[in-house]
């Protein structure tokens, strides 16, 4: 149930606050308004207004100084890293596995948007437009792998590799 | 249950009382829904850690919801997440005797530092198969059972010194030592029959155990016990029954006597003369479990030799103190003065003063000797009685504020009383027979107060029926004011004995949440889909498998025969909280797994047929938890169906290419 469970949290903590407001309002019995009558939250599934997102997602990561040339020791550590905790569901080339494929990653997305995804899944998962769609996409949540800030950034120069960039 | 002896006669109290108990809608106040409520989303304030009785294990409730929130496998078998199956956890419930899938977990007792619990580890006493377990506090697992040499039941056990150098394992039944045949009578009791009280060193950083020394005391039942604390830190008290050695009958033979004993231990002392080289080393054999943290993995040691002290050869370390009548509990007052019996058959509670005791033991105010133990005149050590409290006190705690609750399973109820006057303050029934009570961080130096529970005996019409089994009941009860309140029931696991409680503040931070995949020393781990592989060795076939949300790898495999034991070790490659996998395949005849992030898990498993044997994950994980499958194909012995294995199709040429 554990990732479900982070829907009906979301709709909840959002009915709750909408609830709360009216709460504070003296009602008597014939004025409570019929729950049919209250509109349900859709939020969580509705389309985003377009214009609003911020291309570098939700997370600490404002600014990501790229390395020109590769890094090459980072490239190798994001290797390790990535063959313990992302390969199981992410391949290499553009095909998607559980998650999408790697290939073209870093030209699809700002290497803050990626930097954020890995270190805060969960916000980015509930609010950023950009992973909300992938999540309808693969129905599946990407765990939250506790990588390091320095593992994260080994990742995405692994990424940058697998792109051919330099 | 070992009180049922008294259960006829607290069936027929009850009969009679029951005119005079208060109905329970009397009984409860006004405001208990709103003291007892924790709202959704929210916390409670203590952790109650609850002795699982006959169940063998150890459940953990919020107080004050009552609320169930972890059933911990200790020292009984655990389907439902391997423990005690996989092969990593096996060797956690071997003994002396043999692998004991169960036992009879009575007492837990909260490690402490001076005199406080510290919320590091928890013990817990096994009353059939004699050991003792540590669970660790941080991952809320057992993490070490050490047995008893030379003991007939693990019963005073595992209560502790204040900084936790000693965690105490007393024999309830006498035996003869070195566990050697004896006729069944009466005199060859008194010849043969002696009682063990083992001092079980903890190491103060690892929490290792080891039995520093056992004490060899004439053939007799102890009970219950505790350390003394503040001034009289240095010594262990212990409740006695059966001072009259009966082998038979102990419900009328062990019941003669107006008074039997309270053992007092000075351990310092006992130290001492190990420390001198007096301790005699006695040949024996018991094991200890130790499960690994980076392993994942428990082993079993044998160890062959305990050292032992004979109280009628190495004198002034051990001395009885006459306590009326069969006497369960045995208890210290948070200042460490006070030490209160509470006489199983007695109509009245003794107290006695630790000064009194010291000073009793340097005035030699002696009434004899009992089998070569010096006998301390009663009245010399005795600060006072509790008179006419109730009937068949059985365990006493205490409150910040010098009260005392001592819990009545005769009468069915708990009484308040004052350690300064000895003067009845107030009373409250139970239901129904309470055995112990707890006030959170009673029995330390420091009590939290607040509320005390209490964990009866009989349930009777407390909850909606369910047969002729009920869960047993608990109650809690208020004690902040002048009168207690009754607040709450609470259903149990198993049959609740003694209990502990602590602040959440104490643990709730330094909870894991994870293993860290990188640390993961477990021999046959595969960190990381790349590192996944099936290795034969003889009849062996090794499946070194991962787990992640939502895929088995491999989840194909062939080449596995009739006659092969198939060992997969699943590594859950998760890295977050509470992201556990389940791995079950049909027809295991032992259990599934419960594999928590970053730890690997081993299910053995001997398909006895040909056919195909689907595995999956038990544990919801994902919206596509449900395809988180695959199959092992099983053939005749002797076929020719190379091994093989694979996830996905392009996965499988390269297994086989790199086959």
């Amino acid at each position: 149930m554990k990732n479900l469970r982070h829907l009906f949290i979301f709709a909840l903590a959002t009915s709750i606050a909408v609830a709360g407001c009216g709460g504070g309002q003296e009602k008597t019995g014939d004025e409570k308004t019929p729950a049919s009558e209250t509109p349900a939250d859709n939020s969580l599934v509705a389309d985003k207004p377009a214009g609003a997102v911020d291309p570098k997602g939700i997370g600490k990561f404002k600014t990501v100084e790229l390395t020109h040339p590769l890094d090459e020791a980072m490239v190798k550590k994001g290797q390790e890293i990535s063959e313990v905790k992302c390969t199981s569901c992410h391949k290499l080339t553009e095909e998607k596995l559980v998650g999408p494929g790697w290939k073209g990653v870093t030209d699809r997305r700002t290497p803050e948007w990626i930097m954020n995804f890995v270190t805060n899944v969960d916000e980015m998962l509930d609010k950023d437009p950009e992973a909300q769609a992938m999540l309808e996409l693969c129905m599946v949540r990407m765990p939250n792998q506790n990588l390091k800030d320095e593992e994260a950034r080994a990742v995405l120069e692994y990424m940058r590799k697998i792109d051919g960039k330099n | 249950m070992k009180i049922s002896h008294l259960l006829l006669t607290a069936t027929v109290a009850l009969a009679v009382q029951s005119c005079k108990m208060k109905s329970t809608e009397s009984a409860v106040g006004g405001d208990a829904a709103a003291r007892t409520y924790v709202a959704p989303g929210k916390y409670d304030e203590l952790y109650n850690f609850v002795s699982g009785g006959f169940s063998g294990q150890v459940a953990v409730y919020g107080i004050p919801s009552g609320r169930l929130l972890k059933v911990l496998p200790v020292f009984s078998v655990n389907p439902e997440n391997g423990y005690g199956y996989s092969e990593e956890t096996k060797a956690m419930l071997n003994t002396s005797h043999g692998f004991v899938p169960w036992d009879d977990q009575h007492h837990l007792a909260l490690s402490q530092t001076n005199g406080e619990h510290d919320g590091r580890w928890l013990f817990a006493n096994a009353n059939n198969s004699p050991r003792v377990a540590r669970i660790d506090l941080k991952a809320f697992k057992t993490m070490e059972i050490i047995e008893l040499p030379n003991s007939g039941g693990n019963h005073s056990s595992p209560f502790l010194t204040e900084n936790t150098e000693y965690v105490i394992a007393g024999t309830r039944f006498a035996i003869p030592v070195g566990n050697q045949e004896s006729a069944l009578d009466n005199e060859s009791f008194k010849k043969n029959f002696k009682s063990t009280a083992s001092f079980i060193g903890i190491d103060k950083n690892t929490g290792k155990m080891d039995v520093s020394f056992q004490i060899i005391l004439p053939g007799m039942d102890l009970d219950l016990s505790r350390a003394g604390k503040g001034p009289s830190h240095g010594w262990f008290f212990f409740s006695t029954y059966n001072t009259e050695q009966a082998s038979t009958l102990l419900e009328v033979n062990a019941s003669q006597k107006d008074k039997d004993f309270i053992v007092a231990v000075n351990w310092k002392k006992a130290e001492e003369y190990v420390k001198a080289g007096k301790a005699k080393k006695m040949a024996t054999e018991y094991v200890r479990n130790t499960f690994h943290e980076e392993t994942h993995s428990a082993t079993t040691e044998v160890i062959k030799e305990v050292l032992t002290l004979d109280p009628t050869e190495l004198k002034d370390f051990v001395y009885l103190i006459p306590c009326p009548k069969s006497p369960h509990g045995c208890d210290v007052d948070p200042s460490g003065e006070y030490i209160v019996g509470s006489g199983k058959l007695a109509a009245l509670i003794p107290v006695f003063a630790y000064q009194k005791f010291v000073k009793a033991i340097e005035d030699k105010a002696f009434e004899g000797e009992y089998n070569g133990i010096p006998v301390i005149k009663y009245e010399a050590a005795l600060h006072g009685e509790v008179q006419k409290p109730g009937l068949g006190p059985l365990h006493t705690e205490f409150d910040a504020n010098g009260n005392a609750y001592t819990s009545f399973f005769v009468s069915s109820e708990i009484v308040k009383w004052s350690l300064k006057d000895l003067k009845v303050l107030d009373r409250v029934p139970t239901y129904y027979s309470i055995g112990h009570l707890m006030v959170p961080g009673g029995d330390t130096r420091k009590p939290y107060g607040k509320y005390v529970v209490a964990y009866n005996k009989i349930t009777k019409d407390r909850f909606l029926p369910t047969g002729p089994e009920l869960a047993q009941s608990a109650q809690l009860y208020s004690i902040d004011g002048d009168k207690m309140q009754l607040l709450l029931d609470f259903p149990t696991i198993g049959e609740p004995h003694y209990a502990q409680a602590i602040p959440a503040e104490k643990i709730k931070d330094q909870s894991v949440k994870f293993f860290d995949i990188n640390k993961n020393k477990h021999p046959y781990v595969a960190a990381g889909e790349k590192a996944t592989k099936v290795e034969r060795k003889g009849n062996e076939v090794h499946v070194y498998m991962t787990a992640i949300r939502s895929h088995l790898t491999p989840d194909n495999i062939e080449g596995i025969q009739v006659g092969d034991d198939v060992y997969f070790h699943v590594t859950n490659l998760e890295q977050d909280w509470d992201i556990p996998h389940g791995f079950a395949i049909k027809h295991a005849p032992t259990a599934e797994l419960l594999i928590m992030p970053g730890e690997t898990s081993t299910l053995k498993f001997s398909p006895k047929t040909p056919g195909i044997y689907p595995f999956y994950c038990t544990d919801f994980c994902s919206a596509l938890h449900q395809e988180m499958q695959g199959y092992m194909r099983v053939s005749p012995k002797g076929s020719n169906v190379p091994l093989k294995w694979h996830t996905g199709g392009e996965d499988t040429t390269r297994a086989v290419a790199a086959k």
